[in-house]
């Protein structure tokens, strides 16, 4: 299983109407991979995330998550990702802990391995304390810290992270970048992390700059500042998405 | 997927729906109070000017109180079901829709569920309702209270299935204002809750007709009859049609490759 991509996308196009938001996207993720999808705000990430997903489905090209279409397995493959959405998703006027058994639930999980994996994982983010609060007194960073260990409940192989930074302080940011890493490295577990902010990307990442729903480049980090002779990497961000315009 | 997984994705989502009425005590008590001002107001000041004759089931002339009883019922259901709707919609904008959707449940599992808890959540308010009735000394039979049930269980899944089928079109919660105007008002007035049919007839064919064709009136007969051990089969079969065609439509919308949140654009 593990030398079939985790996330392989083939020709991926979406419109709504007339409007085109994804053409000919084609990237993969490998296993225990950590790839960063860049774009600005509109670049088509959400859309991309909403069809690997299938809350949209996609009419154009493929999706497949380690070798299965996810048209035709659809339940297989999701029960291998794990989501954390851009839009917050917790519910608000219940604790930590039932938010977690209810997804736990949505997964078929017993009540037994929900109360064990939570706690472990409410563990890793540093909240046990908070676990019996109302998600509407924690904040923001403590928030998406919660909607990382629930997307991890059912064990997933692939995380899809759609901005999971967005409003969040330094702290925040860098906790949750080290987390999915880490995870990342020691547990084989392959994650797509959507993001605007290039600072995001760091050193030992693969990159997808997807521009106007295309993908203008894919590589490491390193490979991209040496293709496009930029010094830094929001240099060479900025030099992908307007070379095309320019020409 | 075995059956264990659906049985505990059901729990999981009734757990949900009951915690979050717990939560909203307002709901539990606006609930109770919109029929009872219904009873208490309504029903006194109509008592001398509308009059009951003899019909089926009773087999003798009743108040009006206890006439218009299943008819309140009826309308627990009937705004339970629209909150089914209202937190589907709130859901989706809230997000937490997104999670219940990536479930590796088929989706049509995850709304019937989804439904179910609903209708657990109305079936218990319209007990609550019958023991607060019995201030107005409006009692069925005793075992009316449990030959009651299966018709508070169909009607419960009629009106939450098509407060599913709204959801699936409702794309604003601003929008959900237009429901009470389009869906709640005509579906309780153009019925037999308040009248009897045939007052309705000597008064206009066409409403009678309208009347017939809603599945309001199909619910208050079914529960009518129902407290007296009685079936009313066209109530039933309407029922069951209506929940079956509402609850296809709604699978229907919440397909991502062929109904409503296909259209949906990408926030």
């Amino acid at each position: 299983m593990t030398d079939l991509p985790a996330l392989s996308i083939e020709g991926l196009g979406h419109r709504f109407g007339p409007r085109r938001v994804l053409n000919g996207v084609s990237f993969s993720v490998a296993a225990g991979d950590f790839t960063v999808l860049l774009g600005l705000n509109g670049a088509g990430k959400t859309t991309l995330f909403s069809l690997a997903t299938r809350l949209y489905v996609q009419r154009e090209g493929m999706i497949r998550i380690f070798g299965m279409d996810i048209r035709e397995r659809a339940s297989e493959c999701l029960r291998r990702i794990g989501v954390v959405f851009q839009q917050p998703t917790l519910d608000l006027d219940l604790t930590v802990e039932q938010n977690l058994f209810y997804h736990a639930a949505l997964h078929g999980l017993s009540h037994r391995d929900a109360l064990e994996r939570g706690a472990a994982e409410i563990e890793r983010v540093g909240l046990a304390d908070q676990r019996r609060d109302k998600v509407r007194r924690l904040s923001g960073g403590q928030r998406r810290r919660i909607e990382i260990a629930r997307c991890l409940l059912h064990r997933p192989q692939l995380l899809l992270l759609d901005e999971p930074t967005v409003g969040l302080d330094i702290a925040s940011r860098q906790f949750m970048l080290d987390h999915i890493r880490r995870l990342c490295r020691e547990e084989g577990i392959a994650a797509l992390w959507a993001t605007h902010l290039i600072d995001e990307v760091g050193e030992a990442a693969r990159v997808v700059v997807l521009h106007k729903g295309e993908v203008r480049a894919v590589g490491e980090a390193e490979q991209l500042l040496g293709e496009t002779r930029m010094p830094s990497m929001r240099a060479a961000f900025e030099s992908l998405v307007q070379e095309r315009e320019a020409a | 997927m075995k059956a264990i997984h659906y049985l505990r994705c059901f729990a999981g989502i009734t757990t949900r729906e009951w915690l979050r009425f717990l939560n909203q005590r307002g709901r539990f008590f606006s609930a109770l109070v919109r029929p009872l001002v219904w009873l208490a107001i309504f029903a006194t000041g109509f008592h001398f000017v509308l009059g009951v004759s003899i019909i089926p089931p009773y087999d003798t002339y009743i108040p009006y109180d206890v006439y218009i009883a299943p008819g309140l019922i009826a309308m627990i259901l009937l705004f339970n079901g629209m909150l089914i709707s209202l937190s589907m919609v709130y859901d989706r904008e809230m997000g937490s829709m997104r999670i219940l959707m990536v479930s590796p449940l088929p989706r049509w599992f995850l709304l019937t569920a989804k439904l179910l808890a609903g209708v657990v959540l109305s079936v218990i308010q319209a007990y609550a309702f019958l023991a607060i009735a019995l201030l107005w000394d409006i009692s069925p039979p005793w075992y009316g209270y449990i030959t009651v049930l299966p018709a508070l269980i169909l009607s419960g899944l009629m009106m939450g299935a098509l407060g599913l089928l709204l959801s699936s079109a409702i794309r604003q919660l601003e929008n959900f204002a237009s429901v009470m105007n389009f869906v709640i008002f005509p579906m309780f007035f153009a019925s037999s809750a308040l009248y009897p049919l045939w007052h309705v007839k000597e008064a206009s064919l066409l409403l009678y007709y309208v009347c017939q064709a809603n599945p309001f009136t199909h619910a208050v007969e079914l529960i009518r009859f129902a407290f007296y051990a009685r079936l009313e089969p066209v109530s039933a079969v309407v029922l069951v049609a209506a929940t079956a065609i509402f609850l296809t439509l709604a699978v229907y919308g919440y397909d991502p490759a062929k109904g409503l949140m296909q259209r949906r654009p990408a926030d």
